[in-house]
């Protein structure tokens, strides 16, 4: 069962574009793709310890900042070195002009 | 059957042995490595293998079930002594031949020493992971760390002594800190940091003289002031590792001469990563010789790739990062390319600067803020540089204007 934590409004979040979302002592990301979906995943690099906030989202593509590991946001998946380990991701869903993360 | 070999453990080399595999190599694949370590990332040495607690272990590229898995057989605490491309042997400095079918020179660069320096105990050089298990222990509260170079390696390791409470003094010959590859602007928010970590930093200052008594170093200057200190440590740039190359006769200019495709002036052998001196087509096939840890991921994939018999071309954006206390630097691009800068002030007061060559293309980008502030600035500049724009300055310099715009 998911729990459904409010993490932003639709609007803090550009197209194409990423903000970090603390809850619990835990960081996530929460994404805007270029066509208006929303997703989300874990906040941290799967490879060395990076925030990925700080890095660049192209397409479904989000860039680690410090060693350009990518992953594809919608789904998680790794695209290669230096990054192997896939990013986990978290449904989402919109309430109004509010964005949802499922945790747990 | 003849092998795949590869000279050079370090990350250029250790990637290109496992690259191979994925680019369709079935048979052999050796790789020698001067250290005994498994291949291990280079980049903590200078900072978080000289901070941690406890007993930093190397950061490992592969384990050895992963060469198992991928029939790499790494032989570590190896040197290589030459190439016999006659017999098309490599030959080891125990005189042991191995037949190749293809070789990789990733023999990497290798420390300048300061003659002066040689063969005192107090004198530290940063490359391996046991220079810097060396190093770290001398990085006790209070003691006197003198970093000779003011680059990257001296800068990353002061920032490291100064915040293990050490007593730290940087001499730096040039006139500024980080010589020509930063923007004087970039380089300065780095020297103010370090002055308010109270880091004593000298430039314009050469060392003349240097004297050991009873493990304590007193450095003399050209001015005649001396420094006493409990570890002096040589940061004053590296020498490509070209013995190899220049036993086996291959073009060596600056690093190991290579073509497009990484080649060297034999066919049949490359060299890539801090060895090797190739043309950049994004600038217009000038030669140059990066000594960085991306370029050395990135060339690896190349060099696999054409030693099986593909003609990829090395066009990669050169890159690299520097982290300094809370600071992180990136620089994107080649500074030395642009006759002009502009300058986006974004409204959080970090500055990106850009360099534009005198035909109005971005060829570099340059800035420095807290942790990875800079990161989404710099890639994008990087893709533009890759992608030859030639950006209106105005809008370049506009904080208003969204930069992917500019890109599409």
């Amino acid at each position: 069962m998911s729990t459904w934590i409010p993490a932003c409004k639709t609007g803090d979040i550009d197209a194409e574009d990423i903000i970090p979302f603390e809850h619990d002592g835990n960081q996530y990301a929460i994404y805007r793709s270029d066509d208006d979906q929303f997703y989300a995943t874990d906040g941290y690099c799967t490879h060395e310890r990076e925030l990925l906030c700080d890095g660049l989202v192209m397409g479904n593509t989000i860039e680690c900042p410090k060693h350009n590991g990518r992953f594809d946001y919608s789904s998680g998946a790794a695209q290669g070195a230096p990054v192997i380990t896939d990013l986990r991701t978290y449904p989402v869903k919109i309430d109004d002009d509010t964005v949802y993360i499922g945790i747990g | 059957m003849s092998a795949m070999v590869i000279v050079g453990a370090g990350e250029c080399g250790a990637r290109t042995a496992m690259n191979l595999r994925s680019a369709g190599w079935t048979g052999d694949v050796v790789l020698f490595g001067a250290e005994t370590l498994l291949p291990y990332e280079r980049p903590p040495l200078s900072k978080a293998a000289l901070l941690g607690i406890g007993d930093p272990q190397p950061a490992t590229l592969y384990s050895e079930q992963d060469f198992a898995d991928a029939r790499v057989s790494h032989r570590g605490g190896v040197r290589v002594d030459r190439i016999d491309r006659e017999t098309r042997q490599v030959i080891l400095s125990t005189g042991e031949a191995i037949d190749y079918h293809k070789v990789l020179l990733a023999t990497g660069a290798t420390p300048r020493t300061l003659p002066i320096a040689a063969g005192f105990e107090t004198v530290h050089m940063l490359r391996t992971h046991d220079d810097a298990l060396r190093l770290r222990s001398r990085l006790t509260r209070g003691a006197r760390i003198t970093v000779v170079g003011g680059g990257f390696i001296g800068l990353e390791l002061a920032a490291c002594a100064a915040e293990k409470g050490c007593r730290v003094t940087v001499l730096e010959a040039a006139p500024r800190l980080l010589g020509r590859a930063v923007p004087a602007e970039v380089a300065s928010v780095l020297h103010a940091r370090h002055l308010n970590a109270g880091v004593d930093i000298r430039c314009g200052v050469t060392v003349t003289d240097l004297t050991e008594v009873g493990g304590i170093a007193t450095v003399v200057l050209a001015d005649g002031s001396s420094i006493d200190t409990d570890a002096l440590v040589v940061g004053i740039g590296a020498i490509p590792d070209t013995d190899v190359a220049e036993k086996s006769r291959l073009q060596v200019d600056n690093g190991i001469r290579v073509d497009r495709y990484l080649a060297t002036s034999d066919p049949d052998v490359f060299a890539a990563g801090d060895c090797c001196s190739f043309p950049h087509p994004l600038f217009g096939d000038r030669h140059i010789r990066l000594e960085s840890w991306r370029n050395a991921q990135d060339q690896a994939a190349v060099a696999a790739a054409n030693m099986c018999g593909g003609s990829e071309i090395y066009t990669a954006v050169p890159w690299f990062w520097s982290d300094q206390f809370d600071l992180g630097l990136q620089v994107a691009g080649m500074p030395d390319e642009a006759d002009r800068e502009v300058v986006r002030r974004r409204p959080d007061g970090i500055d990106i600067r850009y360099g534009l060559d005198p035909a109005g293309r971005i060829v570099s980008a340059a800035a420095v803020g807290p942790g990875n502030a800079v990161a989404k600035d710099i890639r994008l500049a990087e893709m533009m540089i890759a992608k030859r724009i030639s950006p209106d300055p105005d809008l370049l310099a506009d904080p208003s204007v969204n930069v992917k715009a500019l890109l599409r």
